[in-house]
């Protein structure tokens, strides 16, 4: 297990530096990363939608539980779930799930091209595979995650507010003195910043771990999976890490 | 011309090449021929730089290319076209996409001129009216030929093609090889052609290899085939009882 890891991050970095080089036709690229775009940007932004209204519900219900019977006030909740949601809801559990659905798409389409000896053709022509494949697909995530990430924020609080509401846990009034009290711009610069490198790790590790998939359509099943299980680790790696670093 | 010097390639235990030393000359179809597994897939790999030998050069006339760094043997890539034994068409792009990619990619062609070119590839291989189908949507032999027509859009030098006309009827077999055979003097290419196709060899074998479990068994030209006391070879050649009977008969000289 950890020999396998230490294989994987030794080829990851030696394949990272192959994929940074001057582009054979720039508009080519551009072409690609267009559609890269459109296809983890918009491509997600149903499922973003979904999970993050449940975000926010599931928050405000779960803080006003523990939060009701005590001396707490009750603004509190609306000032915890609006950072809770901000710092660490949004991006990571946004992250998590598009590292499931982008992720093991760009394994899929990657591996599929390895094995059909698309990826063989395009060097004979000369192509740098690499680049062309992996680089539109990174700079689309980096593109597209803090937007979708935003977007989950903006909507997981908003759903909070109308749970907490509709349930009847607080009044408005309460929730909204809770929204605006304390805000620091500083804890949307770590979603960004979160946001950020988990769109950098899903989109990298995922088209690693097609680029270098083995024959037979098992092998291919399985870089999917790999592309999410180490995606995932590394997001919850790194959420770790970027927390110790930029609250500590 | 494109030089194999004392190749050898083995996967893990596996000798699967052993010792090939061949030129393959300029405005000739050279052929590699073989039994199945023989290793022809292997040694067209290692000529076109897709895996590496074991020990061994190639060189592409003046260049070693074992002495490459990537950028230098990418910059040398654009001057080949290959065909894939599996074609290896983008499946998710249509005929005419697939052939403007290299174009798209290479060329500062305008739009027309693109489509002036990718139209007379389409006409050489004998394929009109497909540009918006699918790969998928055509047949193997359809598919080979768009292979063809996307490994001379642009131009090469050097012409690898592995198993041109198997999966074709014998009719359009011929057509594709004289057409390689016509392209590789028009424009002064070297090329390689892997087959198994007896009517090939007979036809446009200029140049020939054969390999028997990855050791050079025999060379020369199609000509000197009749002549050859070389069992291997004849065995190969005239593997089917129907032509070991003509050529028993054109001995007797009937
Ligand atoms: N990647 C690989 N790993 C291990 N062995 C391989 C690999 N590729 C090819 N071989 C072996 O090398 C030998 C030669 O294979 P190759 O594909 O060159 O045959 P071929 O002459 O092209 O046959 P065919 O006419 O059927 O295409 C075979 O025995 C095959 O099993
Ligand atoms: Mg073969």
């Amino acid at each position: 297990m950890i020999r396998k890891m230490i294989f994987h991050f030794g080829r990851y970095m030696i394949w990272l530096r192959s994929i940074l080089s001057k582009p054979e036709k720039f508009f080519m690229y551009y072409k690609e990363t267009m559609r890269q775009m459109d296809d983890i940007g918009i491509g997600s932004l149903k499922i973003v939608l979904i999970i993050s209204i449940f975000i926010g519900a599931v928050v405000a219900v779960q803080l006003s539980y523990q939060l009701g019977e005590t001396l707490v006030p009750k603004w509190y909740v609306g000032y915890i779930l609006r950072d809770m949601v901000i710092i660490d809801m949004a991006p990571t559990i946004t992250c998590l799930v598009l590292a499931g659905k982008v992720g093991s798409n760009i394994a899929a389409e990657i591996g599929g091209m390895r094995q059909k000896e698309h990826i063989d053709a395009m060097e004979v022509m000369g192509v740098n595979t690499t680049s062309y494949l992996v680089l539109p697909k990174i700079i689309a995530g980096l593109f597209t995650t803090p937007l979708l990430v935003i977007l989950a924020a903006g909507l997981g609080i908003g759903s909070g507010y109308l749970i907490a509401i509709i349930g009847g846990y607080f009044t408005a009034a309460e929730f909204l003195q809770g929204l605006t009290t304390y805000y620091d711009a500083y804890n949307v610069f770590i979603m960004i910043i979160k946001s950020l490198v988990y769109g950098y790790i899903f989109t990298s590790v995922s088209a690693y771990h097609g680029y270098f998939v083995k024959p037979g359509s098992i092998a291919l099943g399985r870089a999917g999976t790999d592309a999410v299980v180490y995606s995932n680790i590394l997001i919850l790696v790194s959420d770790y890490i970027i927390a110790t670093v930029m609250t500590g | 011309m494109i030089r194999a010097k004392k190749i050898y390639k083995s996967f893990g235990d596996l000798k699967i090449l052993d010792g090939i030393d061949f030129t393959f000359e300029k405005r000739k179809t050279n052929l590699i021929i073989g039994q199945s597994g023989a290793g022809k897939t292997v040694l067209l790999k290692i000529l076109v730089g897709l895996l590496e030998p074991s020990s061994g050069e190639v060189w592409y006339d003046q260049i070693n290319c074992m002495g490459l760094n990537k950028k230098e043997r990418r910059q040398l890539s654009m001057s080949v076209g290959m065909l894939f034994q599996g074609s290896a068409l983008f499946d998710s792009m249509s005929v005419e996409e697939n052939i403007r990619f290299p174009l798209d990619m290479f060329t500062n062609f305008t739009d027309g001129e693109k489509r002036l070119r990718i139209d007379y590839c389409l006409n050489r291989v004998e394929l009109k009216g497909v540009n918006k189908k699918y790969p998928s949507e055509l047949s193997g032999g359809m598919q080979k030929r768009v292979g063809i027509a996307r490994a001379i859009v642009l131009k090469p030098k050097y012409l690898f093609c592995d198993e041109p006309n198997s999966g074709l009827d014998p009719k359009t077999a011929i057509v594709i090889d004289d057409l390689i055979k016509d392209i590789t003097i028009e424009e002064d290419m070297t090329t390689v052609i892997n087959t198994h196709d007896m009517n090939s060899v007979m036809e446009i074998g200029d140049n020939i290899l054969l390999l028997n479990k990855g050791k050079m068994e025999w060379t020369g030209h199609k000509d000197e085939i009749l002549a050859s006391q070389n069992q291997y070879l004849s065995d190969f050649i005239f593997a089917s009882p129907f032509l070991k009977q003509l050529k028993e008969r054109a001995f007797q000289g009937i």
